[in-house]
Formats: structure tokens, C-alpha cells, sequence
């Protein structure tokens, strides 16, 4: 047994676990946090995308040990003060998503995108960056309209921040 | 049109939570005491059981049981059966083999579940499971549908001597061969189909929690038909009668198919539980999901199809061999037949058709109906042929599509079905003008100056959804009715809640569905809650396939609808001393036509339950229930263009544009009916590009058993999609809908294929077209 120790948005947790549990399935059965899935076993679909320090990482790709120590936001620590995050909203507005369950991954990979490129993101750069998360009920279509919604809502707001 | 009501681009009431991580899914419910199983599951293609050895596993960390097929058996649980009578040609009954939950003989594919180890863990339960040691003698395998009608090819069930579950045929066959004998042209193909796995992103999960006390089962499943489940369950697989079993279907990750069917784990998580006194939890990786979700398709088509000296259709014979996989999967009779070859009059007048249906065993996955079911298989054959006879003829296939288009309705096919409406020109014109059809040769002539081969195919494809009237299927073989359930309860406040028999694995029912009772009542889409997927709360439902939510599940909706203002009529009319045909339902108040009298919605309901001043004899409380039967099918109907560049140096397909033209009736909500399509022609350009199953033809090895084997549509594989509609209205529904779930998938196959072929000169080219497939034609075409 292992014990891991965590920052989980923004809380610290811990918690004892074998030393083959990987992160995603500590997330959901210690820590209750099923917002983040498991989709496939081979780290290809992406609905277990979480942040580690500010990062997304495939939380099925690493162990829970490996994670101690860390930062981690899931898609429960996205939302502030009961606001959706500019990404969730934009998911909703451009019927982003159907049946649900790609939609955690799918959202913190674009959050990811978003602060690595802004709004230099293009149609063709946000299908190679959503590459890793298969979604099957939406054809990408409404996803790749989201995340261009929500860069551009992002880079003007920071904009106006700055 | 309000902003909420029909017609209205609403934003879906249930994103939130699923985009805040609170959506409830079948593997996120834990109870007290919950422990985990894990199937073991044969290695093997074909083998009999000689012996398991289970006492290295039991005396294992965290172990409770491991349980067999012959305890399962020796406990009554039944066989899983397929649940539409389908008769062959000669008239005798299709031969249905016998299939346990759990093995206890003989296993007859790679994956067939044999026995599962519950313990403290899921880790424990894996570990366990590599310790029980299963002896197996291996028999010869068959995997492929042609060969296992060979003499001499291992036979699978004694129920089905050579293999072959039944001979089927409709329609003609001496007109069809009177037809193709005296036609000026005749165009012969064979067509495969390929096998695909649905591969919903929520792998299927059971929990099973028997309640010994109340002698009670729950079962939380990932299904699309929770109510069918349960019906299943307790009349045939004798698990618990139907009063002692709930089945709950929580959210559930997409289906497409896959999750109509009552599989071998439900069953036995809930025997389970019984047995070991615990809540036991299966939830499938996807590797089992590629092994034990029902595939789909899978078809090999002979077919001609003859046209007179003016290109008009004579007439059409098919010939399918349908690869049903090891045993007859809920519906899997009904996909290859009634939902596959009376679509083969398409769009067009065919005065003769015939069509003949084998359906045979291999040592494969189940294969049943996965998105479109049948009727992609027939757009597929129909639509290639097309395209292949207007090169032949020398003419354009928009052309000699619309001149054979059915363009007065109702028409009676010779195939059964009657189309009620369209308008297939509407559509055909939609799509050319928005795919610039005819400036297609300057940016052919453009691509080849940069060294690529452009193309572009189109399909017309038709569908009959709606499914179904409950007395025509039953005539067909059905062991269900296919009506469709609804209540409306209004409360004392006037909020209203909508219990449906209908589920949604991402069809936003709950928007949607809400939308309707706006529209009807004009009260806020907020005080409208879907209640649906707890056989607790509805009493009885179909569930959601073949596109039917819609039209047969909304409809139910509008009859109890109908029925809830009925009464608050003649209450409001009561209070306002008014008469009963003056009183107007608008904006959420019911007023005095042509009088300031008004009293809004909720004053009503309140005066039902208050009860303190109702009509004479009018029992208090305003909640309604229907169910709702549909008259006829309804037919969904489009064109699809897609234009494709093909790099001859590597064979690379690259989609330049899709366009979707559809004409689905009326449209509760354009933005969701959009999505549908954006969804299913990824899945048809998935089955056309990229997506096969493919097993070791030896040892019935599944060769694709994950996601670095299959290869799924991606973010980069695909274009932005151009969606367009055209309405004809449904007459056969209150709503005049038609259903758009399955479109997509059915239309999109044929229009890439035929434009890849049209681009590398070669009509010779299955799916999925790869880059290798696409280069070998090329180079063989040169």
C-alpha cells in the first residue's frame, strides 16, 4: 500500500491506495470525484483528462503515487463560485456535447489548448489538439466550434484584463 | 415558434451537470457493501468445456465467490433469446441456438463469458481470475459468413444444421428475373459491408443489489430500454418476476445500438448478488467491450439492378449473406430482414424487387442492430449501384436518380413499406447548389495541377423509422409491441412532470421533450421536469432506438397532453362560467376567447387538487396517461455529397467537403437535430474511411480489440459538416416528425465511397477505404 497525498481543487487530500492504482481510478473511488472517466485501457479516448500542475495529463497514464505531491484540478474544480468555466459555457451554447461522457476530457484538453495557443488556435489546430479524446456522438463538429468560441472569448477577456 | 417552443435553437437543460462532472453513469453509483466482478471469458473461438478449477482463486486476497454456468444454470436462469420470429422461405421457424449467460459446455467465440470471480476489488477480482484455471478442448473455428455455409465448415449449435439460421426472401423473384431479363442495362455488383463495433465512450456496466429482506432486485445498467430489460429478465432469463426487479438506467454515455440488447452481465451480476448475498458491480474495459458489445453490420451482397433504353429502373435482385456472430442477439433476426431489404426500393420506383436473406453462425461476436440497423446495409448496396450504373450509362447520377425518383405519395413499394411523403428533388437540389455541384470540374482540374486526384459521390438514401405500428410487427414476427408510453402530472403548483418510456443516451430528451410541453401550454421550459429510465417511476416503455423517441415517443407525450388540457379546460371553464369550447390555452393561462376573463396555469392545477369548486362529478387531480401507437413508419429522406482529394503517392483520403440535405418532417429543436447528423456521418465516414473489425481467420482471434487496433474518427479525421433541411411533414404523427437519429450513419457510407472511386478511376474498393486499400486501386486502375 501507498500513501498519496494530493491537492485537489485546491483542497489537500490524502489517502492510502495499492501501488498499482493509477490516478484516475484514486480520483474516482477514493476521492468520490466521478466526473472523470475511463473510456478505454489504453490511454487513446481521453474522458480521464485531468490538470496537474496546470497541465492536461491522461490520469489513466500515470499512477496515483506518481501524482503525489501534485496539483490536480478535475472537471468538478473547473467551475468557479458556481460560474461554468468560458470552456463549459461554450460547450453548452454550441451544443458541444450529447451524451456526456467524453465531455470532462474533452473539456479540460481544450482548456489546456486554450492557454497553451489563445487565440492563435485555427479550426485545423484544434482537431490536432483534441486529437487524444475521442468523442463518438458529436462528429467534433460542435466541439471544434466551442473551443474556437471559447479562445476567442478568453483572449478577449484577457485583453481587457490587461 | 416561442423561444422555447418547437422549433426553438434551445441549449440543453441537462449540460450542466455533464459538464460539471456530476453526471450519474452506471460505474459512478457505489452502494454500501458493493464488491466487483470480473468476467473470465473464453480464449477460445470454439472449444468445450472440460473442467474448471477454481480453489487457487478462492483461497486469494478479497475473493467471495467465483461462480459457474452450471450453478447458474442449476438455479433456472434461462437462455438469452432473440425476440422477432423470422420464417425462412420454406416456411419453417429460424434456428435459434442455445445461449447461456454463462457457458457451461461449450464456448463459441473469443470472449464468451464462462464464469466471474467476485471479490473485495476490482484489482482482487482480476488477480483471482488469472488463478482460476478453465480446461478447455479447442474445437475448429469459423469466422467468415461465406465460408461457414461450406460443406464440411465446424458446425456451432445442433439447433442449426450447416450454420444457417434461416433462408429468407422478399419480395418477387420471377418478376425481378423477368425484370433484369428483357432491361436494356443491367449493373452487377458484390458489395461487402463491413463489421463494425458501436464503441459508445461509456463502456457497459451492471450493478446487481439483491434486498433478501424484500426478496427484491435492483439493477443500475447502461441500457436503452430499461423497461425491456426488465421484461426480458423476468419472462425469459427467470431472474426475478417483474414486480420484484427494478432495472434503472442512470445517464447513459451513448448507445447507438449496442445498449438495446439485455447481455449475459446484468443477468449475472443480479444472480449474483443473490448468491453471495452482496452488491456486486461489472464494469467492462474496452477490450470486453470490442469482444461482447454486438457488432454491427457485416453483410456480403450479390445484386443487379436493370434499367430500359431510357435508364428508367426495371427491376432489382439481391442476395445477402448476413454474419449474425456465435448466437441470435435480441433483434438480430429483425436487422438483416425488415429493417434491411424493404428499404430497397430506396428513392426510386422499382417495379420488381426480390431480395433473399441467409443468416448464419460463426464463431464471432453477437451482431445485432448498431446505428441505422439494416437500412445503412441497403443504402450502401443501393446507392453504390446507382453511381456505378450512371458511369456505365454514361449519364450524370444526379440525373438518373431524379428521373427514377418516386415523386407521388402515398407509394406503395413492392417491398412492403408505404412512404407517406417527401420530396427527394427538394433534397437533391439542396445538397448540389450547396456543394457548388456543377463548379466541381474546375476544382477536379485545380487539384490535378497540384498532383491530386479529386472526387465526388453522392447518395439518396431513405429510411423507415418511427418504429413501429405494433400490429404490423407483431404480423412480421415482433415479440414486442412497439407503442411507445407517456404521463403528464401536473402539480398542485402547476410545475409539470413528463414520465416517458423513451430514454436518451445523448439525445437531450430532456430539453426536447420539454420544449413540446412549452409549446403546448406556453409555461417556462424550467417548470417542466423528463422523468425516464426507472421502471420504479414509468410504468412501461420502449425505449430509444431507430430514431423513435421523437416520433413515437413525443407522441405519446402529445395524446396524455391532450388529455391534461382537456381537463384543465373544463375546470377553467367551470370557475370562469364560461363554456368549455370558449377556453384557450395561451402563454401558460387559459382565457375566455373574445373576453378579458383569464386564469393562469397554475390557479388551475391548484383547483384540481384544492377540489374545493370542480365540475359535478369530476374526480380532483390533473395527471394523464397514453400510449401511443403509430399508424405507419415514417421515412426520413436526403442527399449527401462528399468530395474528397486523394493523394495518389500515399492513398490518403482527405474529405475537401460533406454536405447533409435532410428532410426529417418537423424539428422540435434544429440545434440537437444537427448534432444528430454532425454524429452519424461521422460514424458512416468512420465505417467508409477508417473502422472494420477484423478477427485471425484461423483462430478467431479478435484482431481489433482495442483503441490502438480500432481505428476510430478523430478530431483530425474529419471535415466541418454543411447540414441542411427540407420538410415534407410526417401526416402519420401528431408532431409531423420524422426522426433523425440515424441518418448520418445511413446516408454518408456510399456518398465517400463513391467519391473516392470516382476520383481514382477504379469502382473496385471496400471499407474502410485506407490509405493502403485507396493506393492499391489506384496503382490497379492505372
Amino acid at each position: 500500500m501507498a500513501k498519496v497525498t494530493l491537492t485537489v481543487n485546491g483542497r489537500t487530500v490524502s489517502g492510502d491506495c495499492e501501488d498499482r492504482t493509477l490516478l484516475v481510478h484514486f480520483i474516482r473511488e477514493k476521492l468520490g470525484l466521478t466526473g472523470t472517466h475511463v473510456g478505454c485501457d489504453t490511454n487513446q479516448c481521453g474522458a480521464c483528462v485531468v490538470h496537474m500542475d496546470g497541465k492536461s495529463v491522461k490520469s489513466c497514464s500515470i499512477l496515483a503515487v506518481q501524482a503525489s505531491g501534485s496539483s490536480i484540478t478535475t472537471i468538478e474544480g473547473l467551475a468557479q463560485n458556481g460560474e461554468m468555466h468560458p470552456v463549459q459555457a461554450a460547450f453548452k451554447d454550441n451544443h458541444g456535447l450529447q451524451c456526456g461522457f467524453c465531455t470532462p476530457g474533452m473539456v479540460m484538453t481544450a482548456v489546456d489548448l486554450i492557454n497553451r495557443h489563445g487565440n492563435s488556435l485555427t479550426e485545423e489546430t484544434v482537431r490536432a489538439g483534441l486529437e487524444g479524446n475521442i468523442c463518438r456522438c458529436t462528429g467534433y463538429h460542435n466541439i471544434v466550434k466551442a473551443v474556437l468560441s471559447a479562445a476567442a472569448e478568453m483572449g478577449t477577456a484577457r485583453q481587457a484584463a490587461e | 415558434m416561442g423561444v422555447e417552443g418547437i422549433g426553438a435553437r434551445v441549449t440543453r437543460k441537462e449540460d450542466k451537470r455533464f459538464l460539471t462532472g456530476k453526471g450519474r453513469y452506471t460505474d459512478d453509483m457505489t452502494v454500501p457493501g458493493m464488491k466487483y466482478a470480473y468476467f473470465i471469458r473464453s480464449p477460445h473461438a470454439h472449444a468445450r468445456i472440460k473442467g474448471i478449477d477454481k480453489s487457487a482463486a478462492l483461497s486469494m486476497p478479497g475473493v467471495i465467490a467465483v461462480l459457474d454456468g452450471k450453478e447458474l444454470k442449476a438455479d433456472g436462469i434461462g437462455n438469452l433469446i432473440c425476440g422477432w420470429m423470422i420464417h425462412s422461405k420454406d416456411g419453417s421457424p429460424m434456428k435459434m441456438g442455445a445461449w447461456r449467460p454463462l457457458a457451461d459446455e461449450t464456448v463459441r467465440y473469443v470472449g464468451d463469458a464462462v464464469a466471474i470471480v467476485v471479490a473485495d476489488s476490482m484489482g482482487e477480482a482480476r488477480d483471482a481470475a488469472e488463478a482460476v484455471s478453465v480446461d478447455y478442448d479447442v474445437l475448429p473455428a469459423v469466422i467468415s459468413s461465406v465460408d461457414t455455409l461450406k460443406p464440411g465448415a465446424p458446425q456451432l449449435h445442433p439447433e442449426a444444421p450447416n450454420n444457417l439460421i434461416f433462408d429468407w426472401e422478399i419480395g418477387d423473384s420471377a418478376a425481378a428475373d423477368a425484370a433484369l431479363a428483357s432491361a436494356a442495362h443491367v449493373t452487377e455488383m458484390e458489395i461487402i459491408n463491413n463489421r463494425l463495433s458501436p464503441n459508445p465512450m461509456e463502456p457497459r456496466a451492471a450493478l446487481g443489489i439483491y434486498d433478501e429482506a424484500e426478496d427484491h432486485y435492483t439493477c443500475y445498467t447502461t441500457s436503452q430500454n430499461p423497461h425491456v430489460a426488465r421484461l426480458v429478465m423476468s419472462a425469459f432469463y427467470n431472474v426475478a418476476p417483474e414486480h420484484k426487479l427494478r432495472v434503472i438506467a442512470p445517464d447513459v454515455g451513448g448507445g447507438f445500438g449496442s445498449k438495446i440488447y439485455i447481455y449475459p452481465e446484468e443477468i449475472v451480476c443480479l444472480w449474483a448478488s443473490k448468491k453471495t448475498g452482496v452488491p456486486v458491480k461489472w464494469t467492462a474495459d474496452r477490450t470486453e467491450a470490442f469482444l461482447t458489445d454486438a457488432h454491427g453490420r457485416d453483410h456480403v451482397t450479390k445484386v443487379k439492378l436493370g434499367f430500359d433504353k431510357d435508364h428508367r429502373i426495371t427491376g432489382l435482385k439481391v442476395d445477402t449473406i448476413a454474419n449474425l456472430g456465435a448466437y441470435m442477439s435480441l433483434f438480430s433476426s429483425v436487422t438483416p430482414t425488415y429493417l434491411h431489404a424493404t428499404l430497397f426500393s430506396g428513392q426510386y420506383v422499382i417495379p420488381a424487387i426480390h431480395a433473399n436473406v441467409r443468416a448464419v453462425y460463426t464463431n464471432t461476436t453477437p451482431v445485432d442492430a448498431y446505428r441505422g440497423a439494416g437500412r445503412p446495409e441497403a443504402t450502401y448496396v443501393l446507392e453504390r449501384l446507382m453511381e456505378t450504373a450512371a458511369r456505365e450509362l454514361g449519364v450524370s447520377p444526379a440525373e438518373l436518380r431524379r428521373k427514377n425518383f418516386i415523386t407521388t405519395f402515398p407509394y406503395q413499394t413492392p417491398v412492403i413499406l408505404t412512404y407517406d411523403a417527401g420530396d427527394y428533388a427538394a433534397s437533391l437540389d439542396a445538397a448540389m447548389k450547396a456543394a457548388d455541384w456543377d463548379g466541381f470540374p474546375a476544382r477536379r482540374a485545380e487539384s490535378e495541377k497540384r498532383g491530386m486526384k479529386r472526387g465526388i459521390g453522392m447518395s439518396c438514401y431513405i429510411e423507415a423509422c418511427g418504429i413501429a405500428p405494433s400490429a404490423a410487427v407483431g404480423s412480421l414476427g415482433s415479440g414486442v409491441g412497439l407503442w411507445e408510453s407517456a404521463e403528464v402530472r401536473v402539480n398542485a403548483v402547476g410545475t409539470i412532470e413528463v414520465l416517458t418510456g423513451s430514454h436518451s443516451h445523448g439525445q437531450g430528451h430532456e430539453t426536447t421533450f420539454a420544449q413540446l410541453v412549452a409549446d403546448r401550454l406556453g409555461v417556462p421550459m424550467d417548470s417542466v421536469a423528463i422523468v425516464h429510465g426507472d421502471t420504479d417511476k414509468v410504468q412501461m416503455g420502449m425505449g430509444t432506438y431507430g430514431s423513435r423517441s421523437g416520433a413515437v415517443g413525443m407522441s405519446a407525450i402529445v395524446k396524455a397532453l391532450d388529455k391534461v388540457e382537456a381537463k384543465a379546460k373544463k375546470i377553467a371553464a367551470h370557475l370562469m362560467e364560461a363554456d368549455e369550447s370558449d377556453i384557450v390555452v395561451e402563454n401558460g393561462t387559459l382565457k375566455v376567447a373574445g373576453t378579458d376573463k383569464s386564469l393562469p396555469w397554475f390557479q388551475v392545477a391548484l383547483a384540481a387538487y384544492t377540489a374545493h369548486n370542480l365540475p359535478a362529478g369530476m374526480e380532483p387531480g390533473l395527471k394523464e396517461g397514453a400510449f401511443y401507437d403509430p399508424s405507419n413508419f415514417t421515412f426520413p429522406a436526403g442527399c449527401y455529397i462528399c468530395e474528397v482529394e486523394v493523394d495518389p503517392e500515399t492513398g490518403k483520403t482527405h474529405i475537401v467537403q460533406f454536405v447533409a440535405a435532410d428532410d426529417f418532417g418537423n424539428i422540435i429543436n434544429p440545434m440537437i437535430v444537427e448534432g444528430q447528423v454532425h454524429g452519424g456521418i461521422a460514424q458512416g465516414v468512420g465505417q467508409a474511411l477508417l473502422e472494420g473489425v477484423h478477427y485471425d481467420t484461423s483462430t478467431g482471434q479478435l484482431l481489433t480489440a482495442s483503441y490502438m487496433d480500432y481505428a476510430m474518427p478523430r478530431a483530425d479525421d474529419l471535415p466541418s459538416f454543411q447540414v441542411s433541411h427540407q420538410c415534407t411533414p410526417s401526416p402519420s404523427n401528431p408532431l409531423g416528425i420524422k426522426g433523425c437519429g440515424e441518418a448520418g450513419a445511413i446516408g454518408s457510407p456510399p456518398a465517400v465511397i463513391n467519391a473516392i472511386t470516382d476520383a481514382i478511376g477504379n469502382n473496385d474498393l471496400t471499407m474502410p477505404a485506407t490509405p493502403q486499400k485507396v493506393w492499391a486501386a489506384l496503382n490497379a486502375a492505372r
